[in-house]
């Protein structure tokens, strides 16, 4: 499979008046054409942040990407590279949908012009053919009568239509990467079901790879190709949906698929007897983020060597990561705390 | 259930909102339920289908537009001004945001005392510094904190906060207006698990609303489903979800995205076309019926009565029974 984004070794820091954060941790990964990337984990474990180091719009006068940091994109280091390129890039080649589109949709400006915005800067193209692609656009992602819509302000849309409008936005230039950070978090459970239909679509009809990025691990199982647990700055797990649900490496993971309140399971009395599981503990500061294992405070599975050495990445033959200590050959043999439907055990 | 274990009783409540001479929102209409002692009925529906004014409307916080809301007997929208002062100390509100629900220039302390001293429920300030670290504790919070301000704490904390300040007046009933949507969701597992616990300790009725239809099967007795003000289904929520009567609730339901693998929800979701009706001076009839596959011309004329369809469980559809 061709790799559309390759990525290694990405540090970022964030100055503050605390001190130096250390909010991404020496994390590498690849994109690769088509597919959905999906990056769960907890909110300060680092998600957006990566997303964000992706296309450099992170916060310029506090944020600090370090210099054996690479963020491979067509044969360039898009870390390395002027502001000046990065504004041909973002947008055009890889875009980005954000959680919140009323705070990202100019409130001023109508609709159309804020697509065709895009277009124009992108694209030479005359007005008439601006305003051709930008009702063959809005009609793509399902908004009835687009050319009465076109002028139209923000405020005239519902939500499930305002993240519309923004995925027609990131898609007018069929851009190469789309970055979605929590597109459905504000959504109720039938528009987000639409909006990921939607996604989805335009991803086979487009090829554009995707990387969403969610807390909902049911939105994960449903969408993703590849699902990559991050903790603390660090990539803790990754492999396909099918390894991440069916036979989960990582402790975090573990808990991660116990506190998902399943809908099978109701409370069982008034009394409610029946308890949702809930990790104990809080992330560590990622002032001074620990030497070893960052989860190993929190870890129910903890040994000795957790706490003193950091846990190397182990591969096994399906490309399945984890980073544990649990899955070195001399580790004891624990048994999965959550129901899945795999067999197969550490390797 | 008979009549002495009704807590709350809302009788055909109606609240609409005048947009301007000629448009009137109609934001709840025409919803009756009851609230029995010591149970948490949810409430769910997508967003904007009057929820939350349902909740205010039934505290009182909104004026009635019609139809009557009872708490023990007490009419809460037309009480005098010392039976709504004791309302006000036995029914209380949780709010959803906790970073715009908290006042970020009062001390932790001073937020949660607030109440007492409106209730005039504590004399002197031992007393009142007495109540307010007990009230942490009982929040699983350090009673140290109380010297502090919003902004020290994380999000889950804050709730926490706030579930202290609602319980300081020792109220009965409590409507939670999506307490957890704002959460991550190991920290919504740790407050849900509050608010359970609190409820077997304490002894309170909840109203819980909620967009999470997992989370609200996990807390709630009996679950209502709204659609554009009115209420569409409601039943025991095992019933409810094992056999949910509603098309509107049979499609909200197979929406749920599902960590299992081999039951995703795309396999078994039942779609829904067409834009959602706007609450502005509705049309007569059912408002699903335009989204609605079963819809017949019938649907569109008259508006459907709530009916029993199973012992306990209510739905309004002309396509059932």
């Amino acid at each position: 499979m061709e790799k559309v984004l390759e990525i290694k070794n990405l540090s970022v820091s964030l100055h503050t008046y605390a001190g130096e954060i250390k909010a991404i941790r020496n994390i590498s990964f690849d994109l690769f054409h088509q597919e959905t990337l999906v990056i769960v984990g907890e909110s300060g474990c680092g998600k957006s942040m990566t997303s964000k180091a992706i296309i450099q719009l992170l916060p310029e006068n506090i944020a600090e990407t370090s210099e054996k940091s690479q963020i491979m994109f067509e044969g360039q280091n898009l870390a390395q590279l002027p502001e000046k390129t990065l504004k041909n890039i973002r947008g055009e080649k890889i875009s980005m949908v954000f959680q919140d589109p009323t705070t990202y949709l100019n409130p001023t400006m109508t609709i159309g012009a804020q697509i065709g915005e895009c277009l124009s800067l992108h694209k030479k193209m005359t007005r008439a053919e601006i305003r051709q692609q930008t009702i063959e656009i809005l009609g793509k992602v399902k908004i009835s009568n687009p050319e009465a819509r076109l002028k139209q302000y923000p405020h005239e849309f519902s939500g499930g239509m305002r993240q519309r409008v923004m995925i027609a936005m990131a898609l007018a230039c069929r851009p190469k990467v789309l970055i979605a950070d929590e597109p459905t978090t504000a959504l109720d459970v039938t528009t987000q079901a639409d909006i990921m239909d939607l996604i989805k679509e335009l991803q086979q009809e487009l090829g554009t790879a995707v990387i969403l990025i969610t807390h909902d691990l049911g939105i994960a199982s449903e969408v993703g190709n590849r699902i990559q647990v991050m903790y603390a700055g660090e990539i803790i797990e990754s492999g396909t949906k099918e390894q991440i649900f069916n036979s989960p490496a990582h402790p975090y993971t573990w808990a991660l698929l116990r506190s998902v309140p399943t809908v099978s399971a109701a409370r069982t009395d008034s009394s409610g007897s029946h308890k949702l599981y809930s990790l104990p503990g809080t992330p560590p500061d990622l002032i001074a983020p620990p030497k070893a294992c960052a989860f190993a405070g929190r870890c129910e599975y903890c040994m000795d060597i957790c706490n003193r050495v950091h846990p190397p990445v182990f591969e096994d033959r399906d490309g399945h990561l984890v980073s544990c200590w649990l899955c070195h050959p001399q580790a004891p043999k624990v048994e999965i705390p959550v129901k899945t439907k795999g067999d197969k055990h550490h390797e | 259930m008979n009549n002495e274990n009704v807590l709350v009783q809302v009788q055909d409540l109606c609240k609409h909102f005048k947009m301007d001479q000629h448009k009137v929102l109609h934001a709840v209409d025409h919803i009756s339920f009851q609230i029995y002692k010591k149970e948490t009925l949810g409430i769910v529906g997508e967003s904007g289908c009057g929820k939350t004014t349902l909740g205010r409307t039934v505290l009182g916080l909104y004026p009635a537009t019609s139809g009557k809301v009872l708490f023990d007997g007490l009419d809460v929208h037309n009480a005098d001004k010392r039976q709504r002062k004791e309302f006000k100390k036995r029914a209380q509100i949780m709010l959803q945001d906790p970073y715009a629900s908290l006042n970020p220039r009062m001390t932790v302390g001073d937020i949660i005392a607030e109440g007492l001293e409106a209730q005039k429920m504590v004399l002197s300030k031992k007393e009142k510094d007495e109540r307010v670290c007990n009230l942490l504790d009982l929040v699983g919070l350090s009673p140290e904190y109380r010297s502090r301000y919003p902004h020290e704490f994380s999000g889950g904390q804050r709730q926490r906060i706030g579930i202290a300040r609602t319980l300081a007046v020792e109220p009965e009933f409590i409507v939670c207006d999506e307490p957890i949507s704002a959460l991550d969701v190991s920290i919504q597992a740790q407050v849900v698990n509050l608010f359970d616990d609190l409820q077997h300790d304490l002894g309170l009725t909840y109203l819980f609303i909620a967009h999470d239809l997992s989370m609200v099967r996990h807390i709630s007795d009996r679950i209502g489903v709204m659609y554009l003000g009115n209420l569409v289904e409601l039943g025991e929520s095992r019933e409810l979800y094992e056999h949910p009567a509603h098309p509107y609730t049979k499609a909200l339901l197979s929406a749920i995205p599902s960590v299992d693998l081999d039951n995703p929800m795309s396999s078994r979701r039942i779609r829904l076309d067409g834009e959602v009706t706007s609450p502005i001076n509705p049309k007569p009839g059912c408002r699903f019926a335009k989204r609605c596959k079963y819809a017949t011309p019938r649907c569109f004329e008259v508006q459907p009565d709530f009916k029993e369809v199973a012992p306990g469980h209510f739905a309004a559809c002309h396509q059932i029974g």
